[in-house]
């Protein structure tokens, strides 16, 4: 028997809340399959199920919420077709959770059988309500466990099992605190795991801003465009020659064919949230201005669709004009770049043997060394240098 | 519009574009973006706001104008005359 457990999205995740689920018992399941909707802190999750079966019983209520790690369901192997063998010899290894940042679920050690003592009686009753051996404390002697071992096993674990009224809307403070939670996982996940290298370029923004002014002049207020639409577009199109940027690293390079650039929304209360901005190589300015005044709202109310939260490709994070020079971005997996640009500010530029003061933006890139390497990265920025140029064909 | 009209209607525009945070707190000689966290974003869309709200139009190059409580005010009484 296979013991699905309520997912880890970190060290930091304590519980999550069961919001529905999927299949009900007698159903069967495939690989890939998405068994439930749970409530953690990055919002409402899909959890998929790795191997095939039969769900033999559900022991989690819906809007129940449980420790991490609690037994959620129990799903009977593909191929074992007779009633269960009793439940002490439970298989951990073979279910993993995805979650949007494929946070990976810390393993659940398998349970040390050798050596196990435990009476015949204790055994059977355990079989009987689905408990794990492996969990009870024997207190018998040499620790062998006795029946009242396993009874008060039981008796506890019902307790936590009892539902509960429904948990209450989250508040903000709370949700807050939850994304700060989330952007710790994946940012500390992406620390650990990805080969960062960084690289640099200024752009003169003199040409982008000029036309960016002549084009707001002519706008009523309410249509005006901000700089950041041009840089979103510029770097949508120049993805478009550069498809390992645009891209995920799961189990190698898998290029993605939509571009979907994940926007950085800082909080006020702090954090960020980063939904996806999709198609934006196909979007015109006035199009991603829309989409801007849709989307940054509702992310700041935490009001997003998963799938906004989910469907990244690329991350793009600009400080704005009150900013920092340059920002030196940190991917979030599975993606494999993160295009970061800084405060325009004025500064002296040399052309042609002369000097003059222009508008300046650093724009920063950091790949996935194991996706792409430095000259890809380069090549890109000039890519985008070059676009920011010719602001009237973005 | 007198002052204290103007006033109470920029805490009413920026408490709806920024719900989480307190304009009343603002010192007139406090810059508005930097007090309150206002982002260029959210900065644009006071700009609509006050546009739509009392018919002025603030154009681009005259945003340096209108940093402070007190500058708002000023510029936002030119453009009543």
């Amino acid at each position: 028997m296979i013991e699905f457990r309520m997912p880890s999205l970190g060290a930091d995740m304590e519980a999550g809340t069961l919001r529905e689920w999927k299949v009900k018992p007698g159903d069967t399941v495939e690989r890939g399959d998405i068994i439930a909707d749970v409530e953690t802190m990055k919002g409402i999750i899909e959890i998929e199920v790795f191997d095939a079966g039969v769900v033999e019983q559900l022991l989690v209520k819906e809007d129940e919420k449980v420790p991490v790690g609690t037994v959620m369901a129990l799903i009977r192997p593909a191929g074992e077709t007779a009633a269960p063998k009793p439940a002490e010899r439970h298989v951990y290894e073979t279910f993993k959770s995805i979650v949007n940042v494929k946070e990976e679920i810390p393993p659940v050690p398998a349970p040390a059988h050798e050596g196990l003592r435990a009476s015949p009686l204790a055994r059977r009753i355990a079989a009987e309500n689905h408990l794990d051996l492996t969990t009870v404390q024997g207190s018998g002697e040499g620790g062998a466990i006795t029946r009242e071992d396993v009874e008060k096993a039981i008796a506890e674990r019902d307790i936590r099992l009892k539902p509960r009224p429904a948990e209450p809307a989250p508040t903000p403070a709370a949700s807050t605190e939850n994304i700060r939670m989330a952007v710790a996982a994946a940012m500390s996940k992406s620390n650990r795991e990805i080969p960062h290298y960084y690289l640099e370029t200024s752009i003169d923004m003199s040409k982008a801003l000029a036309w960016l002014a002549g084009a707001n002049r002519q706008r009523p207020v309410a249509k005006r465009l901000l700089p950041v639409v041009l840089l979103i577009k510029a770097t949508a199109k120049a993805l478009r020659e550069f498809p390992d940027l645009n891209a995920v690293w799961e189990n190698g390079l898998q290029r993605k064919a939509e571009i979907n650039i994940g926007f950085v929304i800082s909080l006020r209360t702090g954090g960020l949230i980063v939904p996806a901005i999709r198609n934006a190589d196909k979007k015109s300015p006035d199009d991603l201005m829309e989409t801007l005044t849709d989307l940054i709202p509702r992310a700041r109310a935490l009001k997003l669709r998963s799938s906004e939260l989910s469907e990244s490709t690329i991350t793009l994070t600009s400080l704005g004009d009150d900013g920092a020079d340059a920002v030196f971005g940190v991917i979030y997996p599975p993606q494999v770049a993160i295009v970061g640009f800084g405060g325009i500010r004025e500064q002296p530029v040399a052309e042609n043997g002369l000097i003059g003061v222009r508008p300046v933006l650093r724009a920063t890139l950091a790949g996935d060394h194991r996706a792409t390497d430095g000259l890809t990265g380069s090549r890109f920025l000039a890519a985008l240098q070059q676009l920011l140029q010719q602001p009237e064909t973005l | 519009m007198t002052e204290a009209d103007i006033k109470t209607t920029i805490f009413q525009l920026l408490k709806r574009i920024a719900p989480d945070t307190e304009p009343s707190t603002l010192g007139p000689t406090d810059n508005i973006r930097d007090t309150l966290g206002i982002d260029s974003f959210d900065a644009l869309q006071f700009i609509i706001a006050l546009n739509e709200k009392l018919g002025i139009e603030i154009p681009e190059q005259d945003y340096g104008k209108t940093g402070t409580l007190e500058q708002l005010i000023a510029y936002i009484k030119t453009k009543e005359r």
